[in-house]
């Protein structure tokens, strides 16, 4: 398994070096990862590969949220975690001693299950990030917003009530209002934990439309219970059970040609 | 057919029932006590001391000569020093302590742990320890006197238990969305607690200030241990001055013969009590300002 993955990894790094360098490779080796006494992670090894989607699927309750969380290490808040093994990006550990949590969460950004707008304008919204990093002209900021809100599909929808309540948004909008307020503080990488669970059908097309525009920048890997958002928008589907990587593969391939029985049985619908 | 049970219930419902009503008389009437001696007690002093209750009578002096002309403006403006210099010794070091124990020590170890145990312990501690404690500390061991600023720092120790926990409730009720949004961004703690939580937390803050300052202007017990006076004719005008503060002079009244200055001391709790309510619905209103907020 491990030699596999290690090879996919040297044929990535020497493809992607003709085109431009990599930045944003995302690699888990042999995570264990502990509440306390309870291991929630199983010795996980996952390649996430920039300018890719990769999607993590599984039942509730089997780690998909908890393995995300350790990739920008947001574990780190809860009291008794522990990690072990290995999380890199481009190589370098971000579990080292030399790693600045804040600068590393700057890098990978994370998007959440329930939209969580700051109780403030969309405007300041979206400038948090870059304020926070030390941008101060409004100038610079009224551009960065702009661009931001583009990019996330929202100018058109806010650009007459930029300085009106976030919270006014319907969930779609302030989904994409979160995304936005994720790319504005420049990251590689993009965490989404189950983005569209509170959203209806149009809104989250909408989000998977712009994870397919958004995926030519970042690395994305996203958490989702919807077999068929998973289908339409991942590159790899990883199959997470009981905190164990059961199956990783292309997505076709997973939903296709599923090489483990449990696998089958979750996709087509038989549990979870 | 059968009549459904919800049209002839069967016997033990109804003792069900019964045991219901039986508890539910025996709480109204608790209820009820309560509030009648309340009552009773508000319409002795209001039937003693509305007639009392002047501009002249908060503008004057207390008199020991003329118990009619006696008034509390003296008291009345150490409350309010003792007031204003408690929140602002208190507040800072309070909210500080606050953020520190909530925000900055999610992975607790032992010694929050003991600090934390000892804040709750301490709010619950009688106020005339803390009396005791200004004594000793303030006035024998740094020497600062009898002033008015040993009445305001002991007051501070005392409400500072208070303003810990309830800025902690504030925080806690910010929710922990908004910090992992601000922290996903790649804020500091610092960053996440002063733009992202403090904004949300503030109402509730607000609230803790309020009925601290409440509590300050209500509290006599300590006040008498560190020196404040009985009698004080004239209103304080440094803070190293000697000063007496309203519920103080209304115990001085309270103990004086004459029937004046019983009247005189219903009227001075009339002010007391209306100082109160107004601190107190300020926190109310504040509180559910907020909540309507969600
Ligand atoms: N803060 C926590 N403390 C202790 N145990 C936790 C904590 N968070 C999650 N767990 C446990 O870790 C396991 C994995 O949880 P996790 O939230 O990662 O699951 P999930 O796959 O995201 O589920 P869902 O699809 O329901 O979101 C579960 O058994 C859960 O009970
Ligand atoms: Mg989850």
């Amino acid at each position: 398994m491990k030699t596999v993955l290690g090879e996919l990894a040297v044929g990535m790094q020497t493809e992607k070096t003709m085109t431009e360098p990599p930045n944003g490779l995302m690699v888990a080796q042999d995570v264990d990862f502990y509440y306390g006494n309870f291991q929630a992670l199983k010795k996980v090894c996952l390649e996430m590969p920039p300018q890719k989607i990769t999607a993590l699927i599984g039942p509730s309750g089997c780690g998909k949220s908890t393995f995300l969380r350790c990739l920008n290490r947001m574990n780190d808040l809860i009291d008794g975690t522990r990690l072990e093994g290995l999380v890199t990006i481009d190589g370098h550990d971000i579990y080292s001693k030399d790693v600045d949590v804040v600068e590393l969460r700057k890098t990978v950004g994370m998007v959440f299950q329930k939209p969580n707008p700051f109780p403030m304008s969309i405007f300041d919204n979206v400038a948090y990030g870059p304020k926070i990093h030390g941008m101060k002209k409004k100038a610079d900021l009224e551009v960065k917003v702009e661009e931001c809100l583009t990019r996330s599909f929202l100018w058109d929808e806010v650009k007459d009530k930029l300085h009106q309540s976030a919270l006014g948004l319907s969930g779609g909008q302030q989904q994409r209002l979160c995304i936005a307020r994720t790319i504005a503080v420049n990251p590689e990488i993009i965490l989404m934990d189950e983005p569209c669970s509170a959203l209806d059908p149009v809104a989250t097309a909408k989000i998977e439309d712009l994870m397919l525009e958004l995926k030519e920048q970042f690395t994305i890997v996203i958490v989702t219970h919807n077999m068929q958002q998973a289908q339409r928008a991942s590159d790899t589907t990883a199959f997470f059970m009981l905190g164990e990587l059961m199956e990783v593969a292309p997505t076709r391939d997973i939903f296709l040609r599923p090489k483990n029985k449990r696998t089958e049985d979750y996709i087509s619908g038989r549990f979870g | 057919m059968s009549t459904p049970a919800f049209l002839n219930p069967p016997a033990h419902t109804q003792k069900r029932k019964r045991r219901n009503l039986i508890f539910q008389s025996i709480c109204l009437f608790a209820a009820f006590i309560a509030v009648a001696i309340l009552c009773t007690l508000i319409y002795k002093v209001v039937v003693d001391g509305v007639g009392r209750v002047s501009l002249d009578f908060i503008k004057a002096n207390p008199s020991q000569m003329f118990p009619d002309k006696a008034g509390i403006w003296s008291p009345l403006v150490g409350s309010m020093y003792i007031m204003a210099l408690t929140i602002i010794f208190v507040v800072p070091v309070g909210v500080a302590a606050a953020i520190y124990l909530e925000e900055f020590t999610y992975r607790k170890n032992r010694l929050v742990r003991f600090i934390q145990v000892n804040i709750s312990n301490l709010a619950g501690v009688p106020s005339i320890v803390f009396g005791m404690l200004g004594l000793s500390l303030f006035v024998t061991i740094i020497g600062l006197g009898k002033s008015i600023l040993t009445g305001a720092l002991t007051m501070s120790i005392l409400v500072l238990p208070m303003v810990i926990l309830v800025t902690q409730e504030a925080l806690k009720a910010v929710p922990k969305s908004y910090r992992e949004a601000s922290l996903a961004l790649g804020s500091t703690q610092w960053q996440t607690i002063r733009r992202a939580v403090i904004p949300r937390a503030i109402p509730g803050i607000l609230t803790g200030i309020i009925l601290a300052a409440s509590r300050a202007i209500g509290e006599t017990a300590p006040l008498i241990v560190v020196g404040a006076v009985g009698l004080v004719t004239f209103p304080p005008d440094s803070l190293d001055d000697r000063y007496t503060v309203l519920p103080l002079q209304i115990l001085d009244w309270i103990g004086q013969p004459k029937e004046e200055f019983r009247i005189a001391a219903a009227a001075a709790i009339l002010v007391l009590m209306g100082l109160l309510i107004v601190l107190n619905s300020l926190a109310i209103i504040i509180r559910a300002r907020q909540q309507a907020k969600g």
